[in-house]
């Protein structure tokens, strides 16, 4: 095996096993809601959250939120209230548990869970309309919680 | 359930003015007293497109619709099956035999032992009374029909049964619309109850009725059925939908069909 060739399979193997210390979705505790530490130990990117945020097939989050400080996005919706200054009246421990389920701090809330993976009514296989068992994977991995977290802590008015 | 960020209610509830207003469809009605104050009124899905996609019902000449229509008034008159039969051999003229049939539906099955939707009529007498096969739920020969059929109730007050023997497929069908589905759980309330009125990205959402259908949707440039319709939203909360023609989905229909109660059957309406 040429040294290239080997330098890809470790890092698909990286990439598909997660770090020792990642917490999986069924270990999360919330406190009243929050999530006290980092789901990876691996500070987040907030770059990448926008990305996260604004992309359909990922948290599509600007689906129901305006962002004040996002202007370029085409059509956010007005579903949600604007996560303005979010930032402000949260915590980052607040925040990462509204992301990874939000009806550990709204009881019945319109918002889904992103980082759940059983405990769904006909749980289907992405959005493919066929039947999927569970757990599923997560909507967002533990790192991309993290890179949402990350930008949305710096959501301050 | 009263909604955490107010739904809004449409600018403006102009009647839908077809050919020069040969023909007004009203958009608005009294919300029915079974849906105990969980609307305030009720209104048809057309007010909330945008003006392109509305004008495109106000005449019959630019309505994409109507080439469907057509095509199943073609297939009105066509016999079909081993008994050599049309539709026509046996209802007649469709605007006479059919009038009010639209509105009804769903309705219980005529030996009263189910609950029937439009495709299930229509293919009982294609299979028991042409020796035709059955025709597939959304296919487009069904589809062209069953928006024939419903411009025989063009203008008719969506009008359903939902007692008797019907009042059992109405509680379930009220459950499945309650039910938060999928990995986002998500039901139908949550959007067309709570939240009409306002945006879902690019999407205005509408209350969910079903007055309108079949409709052409602008979007994949087609008719899409009632059911059709259900799956594509259900599966839109990650789920596995239940399947057309299912009897969840005909309970479905049926209690989607309440909550239109008193707006007009719109035969050929226009989606984006
Ligand atoms: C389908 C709609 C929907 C989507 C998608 C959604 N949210 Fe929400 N979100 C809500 C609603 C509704 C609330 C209000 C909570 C409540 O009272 O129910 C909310 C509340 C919040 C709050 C607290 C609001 C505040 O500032 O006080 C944050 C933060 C938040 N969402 C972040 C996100 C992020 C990040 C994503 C994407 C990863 C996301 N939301 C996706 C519907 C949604
Ligand atoms: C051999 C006779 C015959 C043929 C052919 C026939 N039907 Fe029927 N159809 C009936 C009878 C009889 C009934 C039940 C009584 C009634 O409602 O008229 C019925 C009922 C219906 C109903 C339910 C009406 C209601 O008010 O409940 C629909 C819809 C229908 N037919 C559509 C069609 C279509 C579409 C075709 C052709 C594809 C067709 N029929 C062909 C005889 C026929
Ligand atoms: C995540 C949000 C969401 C959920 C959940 C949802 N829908 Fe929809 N639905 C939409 C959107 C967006 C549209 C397109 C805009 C509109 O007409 O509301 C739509 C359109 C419809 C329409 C077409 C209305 C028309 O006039 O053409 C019907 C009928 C409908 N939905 C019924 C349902 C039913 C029944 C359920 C539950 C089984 C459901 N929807 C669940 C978002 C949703």
């Amino acid at each position: 095996m040429s040294s290239h060739l080997w330098h890809a399979a470790v890092v698909a193997t990286a990439m598909a096993t997660p770090a020792i210390c990642e917490t999986a979705p069924k270990d999360v505790i919330y406190a009243e809601g929050a999530i006290e530490t980092s789901l990876t130990g691996v500070a987040g990117n907030p770059e990448e959250g926008v990305r996260i945020m604004t992309t359909n097939a990922l948290g599509n989050c600007v689906a129901c939120h305006q962002i004040g400080a996002l202007p370029d996005v085409e059509f956010p919706g007005n579903i949600a209230p604007a996560l303005d200054g979010a930032g402000d009246r949260w915590t980052e421990a607040q925040l990462r548990g509204i992301v990874s389920n939000a009806k550990m701090t709204f009881e019945g809330t319109f918002m889904p869970a992103f980082y759940k993976v059983d405990g769904f009514t006909r749980p289907g296989d992405g959005f493919t309309g066929k039947a999927a068992t569970e757990p599923l994977p997560p909507v967002l991995n533990a790192q991309q919680i993290e890179d949402v977290v990350a930008f949305l802590v710096t959501l301050k008015e | 359930a009263a909604p955490l960020y107010a739904a809004s209610q449409p600018e403006t509830v102009a009647p839908i003015s077809i050919n020069d207003a040969e023909i007004e469809l009203a958009t608005e009605a009294e919300a029915p007293a079974h849906l105990d104050g969980a609307l305030p009124k009720i209104w048809s899905g057309w007010l909330f497109r945008d003006a392109t996609t509305q004008s495109m019902q106000m005449d019959d000449f630019e309505n994409p619709a109507m080439v469907f229509v057509d095509q199943g008034l073609d297939l009105w008159d066509q016999p079909d099956g081993a008994e050599g039969k049309s539709c026509a051999d046996c209802h007649g003229s469709i605007d006479d035999s059919m009038k009010g049939v639209r509105a009804a539906m769903p309705k219980m099955s005529e030996d009263g032992t189910d609950l029937w939707s439009l495709e299930n009529f229509v293919n009982n007498c294609r299979t028991t009374r042409m020796g035709a096969e059955a025709w597939g739920w959304s296919s487009a020969p069904m589809e062209s029909m069953t928006l024939a059929i419903s411009m025989a109730s063009r203008g008719m007050p969506v009008d359903v049964a939902i007692d008797g023997p019907a009042q059992s497929w109405w509680d379930k069908g009220k459950e499945i619309y309650y039910s938060r589905y999928g990995q986002l759980q998500l039901s139908c309330a949550n959007c067309h109850e709570d939240h009409y009125g306002d945006w879902i990205r690019a999407d205005h959402l509408s209350q969910g009725q079903i007055s309108g259908f079949p409709v052409y949707r602008l979007n994949g440039a087609g008719v899409v059925s009632i059911h059709e319709r259900f799956f594509g939203c259900v599966r839109d909360t990650r789920a596995e939908p239940f399947a057309q023609g299912s009897p969840e989905f005909r309970a479905l229909e049926l209690y989607v069909s309440s909550r239109g109660m008193g707006l007009p059957v719109e035969g050929a309406s226009v989606r984006h």
